[in-house]
């Protein structure tokens, strides 16, 4: 479609409220030989369990239905896998489902727990997502994650994900970088940023001490892309409990408010249609007219520059959350970096810029944990976790684990989660010396984006605080 | 492990009809780790999928007689009547009635132009193209959609013209017998099996 009715653009309305009162991960790694899927899921099952001081058997108790996002059988040979998963926690006779979203398969899983929280179906619910992306060779991984791409028009065009990304870098850095080294610059600050803040997060499978020119002397994977601007191909899982209010504060006492919502576009990037940009809370109808002549190119949205699942995805949730301005209203973000490029069109698609004007939301220094041109807090921190570049890409964990990190600094409880040693030391990973506490100060709501293919399916969670929450908006 | 012919399909009376071997099994062989520890086992085996075109099959088939068909929605009834698609959909995007048949082929040499593109020296497993791979994304005047395909010699710019080549000698029957070539180039530099 390239036009909305009314009806589609109806800003949910869910029955009750909904909680997120706890959050685990397993350790995420690039293979993890020595262990099964199951154990990796118990070992995000039990730390969910000890953030509210509770055993894996008495928050078991509570459940009342499972949704398990996992994205690539074909990856892991083994269809059906869910109710492996749902064997091996012990939780039979529950209904439980596979949600499969490409890409965007967290964030999607928690949509539907969270969908069943907001109708009454279910007062506890686990989301649980994972990903075995090692039992085949990297070349068999490219090839098998290209699958995801239309297998007659596009798979055999190279086998390679990546190459469908390029396109889009190509023809953004042409409109809105105007062919400048100094955007081809910002695009890999990004891959800096988020592989540094990765070295602080024991979880994280990539952490690296890079420079922007380390990242444009990396090999290139497909033009204008390099490796090191490329997110992960990962193994591990992650969870979230969500719960009614009732029962969120019977668990906890201080469950996060949950809202999430999700939006798609066509699945090959060559059958997206012009139409009019739907616009979020903090634009306004004449913002965009003169876009074309700013941008000489710029003016087909969302062609190859955009993510229209992205925008209506915040298109929803926003105004479900009562979000205005997202740089004023949020405290911090974990975007779905797949590729630096997509990082910057997502700014723009979920209004922390407007549409051309993405790279200022890096160069002004607003993303950082701390500005690096200041020396104060970022205006809007961007991927403290390390991000799918730094941290991991897990696909079916992605959107949960985003939506753990953004809760663990709501919570206040991000340095205690991420500077155990023991758990550095579980985990096999050297703590750096110079380890910091990144912690946003008094965060009180944050935003998780997870994303699919080249836009296909993306969802938007937000969290929080419940002293903090906003009137929601209808218009 | 299987021997024998290769898996062959035809269809007789809406079935598939099917021949030769379609699995090829092979022996296992354990992993272990440095200390000699077991920590699992490879589970080799080839398989041949059968796949089905449906309605997309004339543009498939076409390619072969140097033909790129599209489709265009003829629907008055719909909201965005005139939509022309390519890559080919069967049915309308917007109103969902069964789409006209085009052929694009003229438009195509006479308008073809390069909206983005990529260049690539890695690939995925069971590529089959020569490398460095340059993805082109090919826009057409009239046309609302931007189709993609591999430009066979030259290097791409944005906006640069292009047009279509056809493998009409022992065609593949797949996407792969469709590539772009930068206008003006001569017949004698086309890969082998191409033409106009």
């Amino acid at each position: 479609m390239i036009t909305f009715s009314k009806q589609q653009l109806k800003i949910p309305h869910m029955m009750r409220p909904v909680y997120m009162v706890t959050g685990g991960m397993s350790k995420f790694g690039r293979a993890v030989p020595e262990k099964r899927t199951e154990e990796l899921v118990i070992d995000a099952f039990q730390e969910a369990s000890d953030f509210i001081g509770m055993k894996p058997k008495d928050l078991k108790k509570y459940i009342h239905s499972c949704y398990y996002g996992h994205f690539a059988d074909h990856f892991g040979d083994q269809l059906l896998g869910e109710a492996v998963i749902h064997d091996r926690l012990g939780l039979d006779p529950l209904g439980n489902i596979g949600i499969k979203t490409g890409g965007a398969t967290g964030g999607s899983t928690l949509w539907e727990a969270f969908k069943a929280i907001a109708s009454g179906y279910s007062d506890c619910v686990l989301a649980m997502g994972w990903e075995r992306m090692d039992e085949v060779p990297t070349d068999e991984g490219n090839n098998y994650i290209a699958c995801a791409a239309d297998k007659d028009w596009e798979t055999p065009l190279g086998h390679i994900y990546t190459g469908y990304y390029a396109v889009m870098a190509q023809k953004y850095w042409k409109v809105f970088g105007k062919e400048e080294d100094s955007f081809r610059r910002t695009m890999a600050e990004i891959a800096v940023k988020n592989r540094g803040y990765a070295r602080m997060n024991p979880h994280a499978q990539g952490p690296m001490k890079i420079t922007v020119e380390d990242v444009l002397n990396s090999p290139v994977v497909a033009y204008p892309l390099r490796a090191l601007d490329c997110c992960l191909m990962s193994v591990g899982a992650a969870c979230a409990i969500l719960c009614d209010e009732k029962t969120a504060y019977e668990l906890c006492d201080n469950p996060l408010e949950i809202h999430v919502t999700a939006g798609s576009h066509t699945l090959r990037v060559a059958d997206r249609r012009n139409m009019d940009i739907p616009l979020l809370p903090n634009e306004h109808p004449d913002q965009y007219k003169d876009l074309g002549e700013r941008f000489p190119g710029g003016d087909r949205y969302p062609g190859f520059t955009g993510f229209l699942a992205a925008r209506i995805a915040a298109y929803y949730a926003y105004r479900m959350a009562g979000i205005v301005d997202p740089n004023e209203d949020l405290d911090l973000v974990e975007l779905h970096d797949a590729f630096t490029i997509s990082d910057i069109q997502t700014y723009e698609d979920i209004g922390i810029r407007p549409y051309g004007e993405g790279r200022t939301y890096v160069e002004s220094g607003d993303c950082y944990h701390t500005n690096p041109a200041t020396g104060k807090p970022g205006r809007l921190p961007a991927n403290i976790s390390g991000g799918l570049i730094g941290c991991m890409h897990a696909v079916g964990a992605t959107g949960i684990m985003q939506a753990i990190e953004v809760g663990h600094h709501i919570w206040g409880r991000w340095s205690e989660m991420h500077s155990d040693s023991a758990k550095w030391e579980r985990f096999g990973r050297t703590k750096p010396e110079d380890w910091t506490d990144l912690q946003v100060k008094d965060a009180k709501r944050g935003l998780a984006i997870s994303h699919a293919g080249v836009g296909s399916h993306v969802t938007a969670t937000i969290l929080v605080h419940p002293d903090h929450k906003l009137e929601r908006s209808d218009s | 492990m299987s021997c024998g012919e290769r898996g062959t399909v035809r269809v007789e009376n809406g079935k598939y009809r099917i021949k030769g071997h379609f699995h090829t099994i092979y022996a296992n062989t354990p992993i272990y780790n440095e200390d000699g520890k077991l920590l699992g086992v490879t589970n080799p085996r080839d398989i041949i999928h059968i796949h089905s075109y449906g309605g997309e099959a004339p543009f498939f088939e076409s390619l072969k007689d140097s033909k790129l068909l599209a489709t265009r929605c003829d629907n008055e009834d719909c909201e965005h009547p005139g939509t022309i698609y390519i890559p080919f959909r069967i049915h309308c995007a917007d109103c969902l009635q069964k789409t006209t048949v085009i052929d694009l082929t003229d438009l195509a040499r006479k308008t073809a132009r390069i909206h983005s593109f990529m260049v690539t020296e890695r690939t995925g497993a069971f590529n089959t193209l020569p490398i460095p791979i340059r993805f082109i994304n090919v826009e057409f005047d009239g046309v609302d959609t931007i189709l993609m395909g591999i430009l066979n010699c030259g290097e791409p710019e944005i906006g640069d013209r292009v047009v279509p080549i056809f493998r009409t000698v022992d065609p593949s029957f797949t996407i792969l017998d469709l590539a772009w070539v930068p206008e003006g180039t001569p017949e004698s530099d086309l890969p082998e099996g191409f033409s106009f």
